[in-house]
């Protein structure tokens, strides 16, 4: 003890994580604070401050007629995304735990959406989906499904429920091998003892298996909560939040409000209310991973 | 007693197939097939003749494999120049997270210093953050420092967004490694930067390895910012450049396909090689 007393700078702590502070307050802070602060100053389309504005923004903003179903969108976004996500990747996860011919090639498949760009993965459903050379309208009108083509990403309803379906798609990768990490703390001896003591599989899974996951379900659950409110590249490939604003959600929207439309101010306090909505997800994040253990 | 091992490994090896195992099997392969299908697709796309893609119907597969269009491709698209500008700038950011991240993750894993809680909460907490909800904010003040359309930009936002991470996965390898091997030679006078180059990073290299392909990834996969930022042809990074074949009067499907895949391709297999360590530093080291 007495030897790493004598080895510590006069300066502490400050030369080690100085550096890695002062780039998160630059590059990530700042913007955050510079973000907020727009928000209640008045911004021209050449990007000029022009003066405060208190509250017009924000004013002006919930005088868009398209924000209700947009927030409303949004919600369903995130909550069916997430839900699907979850439901899907709890039986995925126990089949990749089980030993089968094949399985590090089926978990490395699972591996590609995870970590393929969300770009390109979008690009290539947005070719499979099209109206004309769409190879979904071939599969579906061979199979008798549908009688003539239809132009899935061209209706709102179709359009959202694949961008669901996407979605989905990228969030189920990450999802499960959070959840296999947590199977994989379940101990053999008790799974043992159950089944000696005449568990059937289904029982097993819903009182020892289930509970035991339950850690790994709620962390991947608020992490998917954040990335899906987040999600910005699959809507803005597939639709771009079209037709109109009929597949937008409040990030897509805030991005449309600064970059096309030029309104930086009120799409500044769009995305602070996005923002603040991020934060109390973070907060339930910082409750459900118990991060201070992991920090002892 | 030893007659009897080699037929119990043998029944081990030979497992029966019982109805539930060809059920799992099975299972397994459709999950597997379900993820990759998108993938497939593309690479089928990619090597259609360019008469072929715009037929109505789409044929399942081409008449004939076009292996050519990956030789064509560098020279209808300015594959090239995106391949550089995403390398250099995930190269760069990378870079930039390692030479600060793991410093910080040393001290902060071998020291109980003042301010350790609320230094382990900023990282944890901008870990959460993303690029894209900060996008309005990180855009301002690229323009304030004039770096619009720059690669210096992307790589300091990039660097700064995955630099988290870093710390965090590296912070908790370093703190598995048992503090005396570092006392020692701390007793014949090594300094603590001595101790951690020559005796730590070394036995830390899976986290070193986990940060740099995760940033490196992280970068060359990212898009808003890179959207926002570049908007010159020789800036723009892959995902900027190959998307914006999308906007083209006639879209360049085969190509676009081509170099997605191989943006794609390496990012996997580099992926596949941390995915045990990923879990971890992902969820804040509440799963394992």
């Amino acid at each position: 003890m007495a030897t790493t007393k004598l080895r510590k700078s006069k300066f502490g702590a400050l030369p080690w994580i100085g550096p890695a502070i002062l780039m998160i307050f630059v590059m990530v802070l700042w913007p955050a604070i510079e973000m907020i602060r727009t928000s209640f100053q008045n911004v021209n389309s050449t990007g000029k401050v022009v003066g405060w504005s208190g509250i017009t923004n924000y004013k002006d903003l919930m005088h868009n007629p398209d924000l209700p179903s947009i927030m409303v969108r949004t919600l369903l976004w995130v909550v069916i995304v997430t839900f699907f996500t979850i439901i899907i990747s709890l039986p995925a996860a126990q089949i990749l735990h089980q030993k089968f011919p094949g399985r590090r090639l089926v978990r490395y498949a699972l591996i590609v959406p995870w970590a393929a760009s969300v770009v390109m993965t979008s690009t290539s459903w947005k070719w499979i989906l099209d109206g004309y050379y769409g190879i979904l309208n071939r599969i579906l009108t061979d199979l008798h499904i549908i009688s003539e083509p239809v132009d899935w990403l061209g209706t709102p309803n179709q359009a959202f429920i694949w961008l669901i379906v996407v979605a989905v798609f990228v969030s189920v990768p990450f999802t499960s091998y959070v959840i296999l990490a947590g199977l994989t703390t379940v101990p053999d001896d008790i799974l043992e003892a159950s089944s000696i003591d005449g568990a059937n599989p289904w029982t097993r899974y819903r009182f020892i298996i289930f509970p035991l996951l339950r850690p790994a379900l709620l962390v991947s659950a608020v992490i998917n909560l954040i990335n899906v409110f987040n999600s910005f590249p699959i809507i803005w490939i597939m639709t771009t939040g079209g037709p109109g604003y009929a597949t937008d959600t409040t990030t897509t929207l805030a991005y449309k409000i600064s970059f096309r439309d030029q309104n930086i101010g009120q799409s500044a306090s769009m995305a602070t209310i996005n923002f603040g909505i991020i934060l109390i997800f973070i907060l339930i994040f910082l409750k459900v991973s118990k991060w201070k253990e992991a920090t002892e | 007693m030893k007659l009897a091992l080699p037929t119990l490994r043998k029944n081990r090896v030979k497992k029966k197939w019982t109805g539930r195992r060809v059920t799992l099997t099975i299972s397994g392969w459709i999950i597997g097939l379900i993820f990759i299908s998108p993938y497939i697709e593309m690479l089928v796309t990619s090597v259609k003749p360019k008469r072929e893609i715009t037929a109505i119907p789409t044929a399942y597969l081409p008449t004939e494999w076009t292996w050519h269009n990956y030789i064509e491709v560098w020279t209808k698209i300015p594959l090239l120049g995106y391949i550089k500008s995403s390398f250099f700038i995930a190269l760069m950011a990378t870079l930039i997270v390692l030479i600060l991240a793991i410093p910080a993750a040393y001290y902060s894993a071998r020291n109980k210093f003042r301010g350790r809680t609320l230094f382990l909460l900023l990282v944890l907490v901008t870990q959460m953050f993303s690029p894209t909800a900060l996008v309005i904010g990180i855009f301002r003040e690229i323009v304030k420092f004039h770096l619009v359309d720059t690669y210096l930009a992307l790589i300091l936002v990039y660097a700064a967004f995955n630099m988290a991470f870093s710390i965090w996965i590296l912070s908790s390898f370093f703190a598995s490694i048992p503090v005396e091997i570092e006392e020692a030679a701390w007793i014949d006078g090594a300094t603590r930067m001595q101790t951690l180059r020559k005796i730590i990073l070394p036995l830390a290299i899976p986290g070193v390895v986990t940060a740099f392909i995760f940033t490196f990834i992280a970068a060359w996969n990212e898009f808003v910012i890179a959207l926002t930022i570049t908007s010159s042809v020789n800036h723009q990074p892959l995902t900027v450049g190959l998307t914006s074949l999308i906007g083209q009067y006639q879209v360049q499907w085969n190509f676009l396909f081509t170099g997605s895949l191989i943006a794609i391709v390496p990012v996997v297999i580099l992926f596949a090689a941390i995915e045990k360590y990923l879990v971890g530093g992902l969820t804040a080291g509440s799963v394992k």
